[in-house]
């Protein structure tokens, strides 16, 4: 089959497309779903075609990584990086499964071989390296392989001269790689400190539900813009943890979105729908580009470098 | 208050047995010296079986021995004119971590530990060695200080993990630490960290970004706490001993991996039972890696620290 005249993402097996605008609505309750924001019932295709947000309420469910990021980048030329990477059972881990066995299901469930994506694309014009937790693979925590891709997300656009952006949803540092998750926030936020310090590029930092523990504890709380979308839980300690720490229940909207908007640890909460043209509204100041969306030096080529080498 | 564990006890029990024969000795004016020796051959033995196979979980309660030597403990016997800083200058003095100045071997340097306490009135001051956001940024400030006066930083890290409660949520624990660790990240002075009990996952690493880890051989350093991986995976915190094996967190286990430059030995009974003799190791192999950065200049600093943690992680198909 060619691929041509497709876009990138719809070359990528995962990716579910967008119904077109007027697609009849079939009568099928199993092409229906409630939502638990407003308890609306919504049409899964229409859902779908908002970017899994509620057209009523503004819920957010959960949205495919393909999905997000056809929604946020361009749809010219990307290129995937470091599909080849793959976890190591380092610490011969064993709880009620080995380690190596819950990664090769994880892998056959999710279709990659880790919890994250990282590709080069453009958003409205200008240039980003972009990574994306898959919160499907192990609850999207942090071991080794995250953190190197994350690493050489930062590091990536240090060379490039580009701003970074990562959307997290994570359970935090994976358990099964013990202490060495744990040094993966210091490998990253290392990488960070580069990108800062030497290419001056911006970062952005993009918080979907859930983001705690490792990965809210280091690189996620420390973009230039630190944009969450509604309703997601962002913390460092779990609800449970707390509540058992403290011996009392956690009040209402404890770390959501909104909280933290309240106590000032985020800067705005960007609607999944909205979050393109903020990202690119930002970063086009940042960088002091005119603004309005980059045109193109060339028109879009529909060419995709998968599993393209990162360096 | 002398806490014992388990497997402390029969050691102890002939401890108490031969300073009671002493307590006869001098008492009565009789010659005990042939059983007193006996039972202190006996007592070195049965230690010395003991504590050469200690299981991770046995590790792990050491880590937090009761008697265990604290932050405080380090500073007062390895250096000189110590004076304490307080604060964040934004509202907080967090008491679970102490910063400071002093000399070490006669170099001003910069000091920064967990503190735990010893009773339970130390511990609500120190809330058993557990910071709140606002302990990071006190420590945050204190090491940018070194960094402008290019003074060392020593870090002491003994922690169960930072504080997870409300008030440490709402003024943003995970920024804290996530600021601590890129921070340290960019320093351009010497540091070097030491594990001297527990190393409680973000919590600790916020103070731990060094050009030197080192670790006493019965602390422990981990992602998460052997009760609370237990908890996560076999929904039950009594199931720690196991976790404690599986998450390979003993100084030995840290080396191996890479995270540890260096595993101070602890002498036979633990750090607690020889705490002038383990004060005096750590003291000399302080020096050992401080004379080693000294030698690096400021940016050669930044870069070693680079090195060390950009390589940390297992994992294949990363290129060469
Ligand atoms: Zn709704």
């Amino acid at each position: 089959m060619s691929n041509e005249g497709r876009r990138w993402f719809e070359q990528r097996k995962e990716f579910s497309p967008r119904p077109r605008e007027g697609t009849p609505i079939p009568d099928t309750p199993d092409l229906w779903t409630k939502c638990p924001g407003c308890a609306e019932t919504l049409y899964i295709e229409a859902l779908q075609a908002n970017l899994q947000v509620c057209t009523a309420c503004g819920h957010h469910f959960k949205i495919g990584v393909m999905e997000r990021l056809a929604a946020l980048l361009d749809d010219g030329e990307v290129e995937f990086h470091d599909e080849d990477l793959g976890p190591v059972d380092a610490l011969k881990f064993v709880d009620s499964k080995p380690y190596a066995a819950r990664i090769k299901a994880s892998q056959k469930k999710v279709g990659r071989r880790d919890a994250f994506v990282a590709v080069s694309g453009s958003i409205e014009g200008v240039d980003v390296e972009v990574g994306c937790f898959d919160f499907r693979f192990m609850g999207g925590s942090m071991g080794s392989v995250v953190g190197e891709a994350i690493t050489n997300v930062y590091e990536r656009a240090n060379e490039r001269k580009r701003p970074a952006i990562i959307i997290s949803s994570s359970g935090g540092a994976r358990m099964q790689e013990g202490v060495l998750s744990l040094m993966q926030m210091a490998k990253t936020c290392a990488a960070l400190s580069r990108l800062q310090d030497e290419a001056g590029m911006p970062y952005i930092s993009v918080l979907t539900h859930p983001t705690t523990g490792g990965v809210a504890a280091s690189f996620a709380m420390l973009g230039d813009l630190i944009l969450a979308e509604p309703g997601a839980l962002i913390g460092f300690a779990g609800p449970r943890v707390i509540e058992q720490t403290i011996g009392q229940s956690l009040p209402e909207g404890f770390q959501t979105s909104e909280y933290l908007l309240e106590h000032g640890m985020v800067d705005r909460i960007v609607s999944r729908t909205d979050m393109r043209s903020m990202i690119g509204t930002t970063l086009r100041m940042l960088l002091k580009l005119p603004s309005g969306e980059v045109a193109p030096d060339a028109p879009p080529v529909l060419e995709v470098k998968e599993g393209g080498k990162s360096r | 208050m002398d806490v014992v564990l388990d497997f402390e006890r029969p050691v102890v029990q002939l401890r108490t047995r031969i300073a009671q024969l002493r307590d006869i000795e001098k008492a009565n004016g009789v010659d005990l010296s042939a059983s007193i020796e006996q039972l202190e051959h006996q007592s070195r033995k049965l230690e010395q079986r003991i504590f050469s196979r200690l299981s991770p979980w046995q590790r792990t309660l050491l880590s937090r021995h009761a008697s265990r030597p604290y932050t405080l403990d380090y500073i007062d016997a390895l250096f000189t004119e110590w004076v304490e800083l307080h604060g964040d200058r934004a509202g907080y003095d967090d008491q679970a971590l102490v910063c400071g100045m002093a000399r070490f071997n006669d170099r001003p340097v910069v000091v920064i530990g967990h503190q735990k306490g010893r009773n339970t009135k130390e511990n609500i001051r120190r809330n058993f060695g557990m910071a709140r956001p606002d302990g990071y940024r006190k420590a945050l400030r204190i090491m940018e200080m070194a960094e402008r006066f290019g003074l060392p930083i020593f870090t002491f890290i003994d922690t169960p993990g930072a504080y997870p409660g409300i008030d440490a949520e709402e003024r943003g624990q995970a920024e804290a630490i996530a600021k601590n660790i890129l921070e340290m990240a960019r320093l351009t002075v010497p540091v070097i960290a030491t594990v001297i009990g527990e190393g409680g996952s973000g919590g600790a690493l916020a103070i731990g970004v060094a050009n030197r880890v080192l670790m006493l051989e019965n602390s422990v350093y981990s992602v998460i706490s052997p009760e609370g991986c237990a908890a996560i995976l076999w929904r039950d915190r009594a199931e720690g001993p196991r976790a404690a094996e599986a998450l390979r967190i003993t100084a030995a286990d840290c080396f191996d991996l890479g995270v540890v430059d260096e595993v101070i030995p602890e002498p036979y009974g633990g750090a607690h039972r020889h705490v002038d003799e383990i004060a005096t190791s750590v003291g000399q192999i302080l020096e050992k890696h401080l004379a080693e950065l000294e030698a690096l200049e400021p940016e050669a600093l930044r870069q070693d620290r680079y090195a060390r943690f950009r390589v940390m992680g297992k994992l294949v198909g990363a290129e060469a």
